[in-house]
């Protein structure tokens, strides 16, 4: 079906007339209807939103307009608003709450001709790395129903990777674009802090959240990100700078291009078939042209310590709106902060409530130098460590995740699904643009179902072009994406 | 094991907790404690802090009136209201 073309292709084809906008609605809108049982990628489906929105590109394009997204079905992460749709964070503080307004990222890519065909399950406020932590759904992963898809943006890469919608918008705090894109064999990419808007995007940790697109390849990604990024005066974190076009730096080969290994970050850390396959994958990048050099980050392994601090206390700050008085959620008690106690009570899960207690116990007094601020100083020296490593090398390459998908109810021990994203938040603590892009596959012993595994590619501050160009050449020199389809177990019913 | 008084903190953070979470947040929370004491590692001492890594100050805009939400739209949100208000239960005569 045209979905599975691609954005590119799909805008191409509605432009030129061969398809209209409307019959891409109808395709997502059908897919989902097929495969949405199985995967649970959405939490709201907006068909007639879809059909409005579809009409008016039919009508621009008739008129002789060209949209660069024309008739292409977006699915949307439910932590972003969209006008007179519900938008719940997968909480039940916000079930049933209609967005009042639109988010500039969403509202950007529908300018340029998108088709908002649902809004995507969560963990509850993008709180999580399997998207069990969501009070309103369970998302599946359409490589093996029995796994979780990854998190927190796990329904918005389930989608694309069901082939329900041709892209998504993530969210990525600390890899909730990145894991969730690997474990589900897609395209994630978390522009550095600041390049997209977050007007309109649920707040989490302010200081690291940052939307990015998901895609079945790295240039359909970068039209995406081309398209939102760029100063937006409702977002005063959104940077002056201007945002390059990235699509006209995608190049072929690596030549001349230094990519940088992490020395802590040995894979001897890894099982042997997992390990294999980054092997594989850093000997590909040498045999496109490219010059590996070993890089330090010793401040690196206490990444995980620094932002288990520093994310839980932006939180505990920001949730504090949620109170029962304005919007969402509320349950009466006689007085006012019974009210507020018993609404949080019940209208949060229980990773929220951890996160939450952990923020407000580091942020308190007689704890905060010893925790938060030691965190933000720890903050600092990861920073310099990765500026000090860009300079030997143009990105570095490491492991989106130490292991493929895992089943549900796998890490019921907090801490160790905090350690899924120990390959991601170094790079979230510094801001930098990081992506993954599939990179092959492995099989657990026990299973006949491959799993995907992501390559993370990382880059300097604002350093998009190049990071996509050589993620671009990588991708079109390996092909893992394209290598294999999601097993027939997650397409039953299906015509073809 | 840690000192965290998670029940002293869930007051602080208005939320509402049963013994039992107490209990079990009390040792997931030590847990995650136990992990991030790591930190003290690390060489911080006149290290600068850093509150986010984008270096910006100051971002204002003109003072220049534009529309902002509707208030009728804003307020169907609302769990409770009357007329123009939001609806909010009774702040005054409690002790603080």
């Amino acid at each position: 079906m045209t979905i599975d073309l691609g954005a590119i292709e799909i805008a191409r084809r509605v432009n030129a007339g061969e398809v209209s906008a409307l019959e891409l609605a109808r395709e997502a809108h059908g897919r989902i209807a097929e495969r949405d049982g199985a995967i649970g990628a959405f939490l709201a489906e907006t068909e007639q939103l879809a059909r409005r929105h579809a009409e008016r590109v039919d009508g621009a394009v008739r008129a002789g307009q060209h949209l660069p997204l024309a008739g292409v079905p977006l699915a949307v992460k439910d932590n972003m608003c969209l006008e007179g749709t519900p938008t719940t964070c997968g909480s039940k503080i916000l079930a049933g709450w209609i967005a009042p307004y639109t988010a500039t990222a969403v509202e950007r890519l529908l300018a340029a001709g998108a088709i908002p065909v649902g809004k995507t399950n969560l963990d509850e406020f993008a709180m999580g790395s399997s998207c069990e932590n969501s009070a309103l759904g369970r998302t599946a992963n359409p490589w093996d129903l029995s796994r979780v898809p990854g998190g927190s943006s796990g329904g918005s890469v389930a989608a694309v990777a069901a082939g329900e919608a041709a892209i998504a918008l993530g969210s990525d705090t600390g890899g909730s674009i990145r894991e969730p894109a690997a474990f589900c064999n897609v395209v994630g990419f978390k522009p550095t802090y600041g390049r997209v808007s977050r007007y309109g995007l649920i707040a989490f940790a302010s200081s690291l959240d940052q939307i990015g697109p998901i895609a079945t390849s790295v240039e359909d990604a970068a039209l995406v990100y081309d398209l939102m990024a760029g100063k937006d005066p409702l977002d005063a974190t959104s940077v002056e700078l201007p945002a390059e076009p990235t699509v006209t730096a995608l190049r072929e080969d690596l030549a001349g291009v230094r990519v940088g290994i992490v020395r802590e970050f040995g894979l001897d850390k890894l099982e042997p078939d997992v390990r294999d396959v980054y092997q594989a994958a850093y000997a590909d990048l040498e045999r496109l042209g490219a010059e590996l050099v070993e890089v330090s980050l010793p401040s690196a392994d206490y990444g995980v310590a620094t932002y288990y601090l520093i994310a839980p206390a932006e939180c505990s700050s920001n949730l504090a709106r949620f109170d029962g008085m304005r919007y969402g959620l509320r349950v009466e008690a006689p007085d006012v902060t019974g009210t507020y106690e018993a609404t949080r009570a019940a209208g949060f899960g229980d990773e929220v409530k951890r996160r939450i207690l952990i923020g407000t116990y580091a942020l308190s007094s007689g704890y905060y130098d010893a925790y938060y601020v030691r965190a933000q100083k720890a903050r600092t020296l990861i920073a310099a460590d990765f500026a000090r490593a860009f300079s030997a090398c143009d990105v570095i390459a490491c492991p989106a995740a130490a292991t493929p998908a895992f089943e549900f109810n796998a890490k019921a021990d907090p801490v160790s699904m905090y350690l899924m994203d120990y390959y991601t938040i170094p790079m979230s603590l510094a801001g930098l643009p990081s992506l993954s892009v599939p990179c092959g596959f492995v099989t657990p012993a026990g299973s006949d179902r491959p799993l995907p595994l992501g390559l993370e590619l990382s880059a300097s501050l604002f350093a998009e072009r190049s990071l996509l160009g050589i993620a671009h050449a990588y991708e079109r020199g390996t092909r893992h994406a394209a290598s294999r389809r999601i097993p027939a177990i997650a397409r039953a019913g299906a015509a073809s | 094991m840690s000192d965290i008084d998670v029940a002293y903190v869930a007051k602080l953070a208005r939320l509402a907790l049963t013994p039992a979470e107490i209990e079990t947040f009390g040792a997931q929370l030590g847990a995650l404690l136990e992990h991030v004491n790591a930190l003290a590692e690390l060489p911080t001492g006149d290290v600068p802090a850093t509150a986010q890594v984008i270096a910006q100050r100051n971002v204002v805009r003109a003072d220049d009136v534009v529309p902002s939400l509707d208030r009728e739209v804003v307020l169907a949100a609302a769990p409770d209201r009357m007329g123009p208000y939001f609806r909010v239960p009774r702040i005054l005569g409690e002790e603080a």
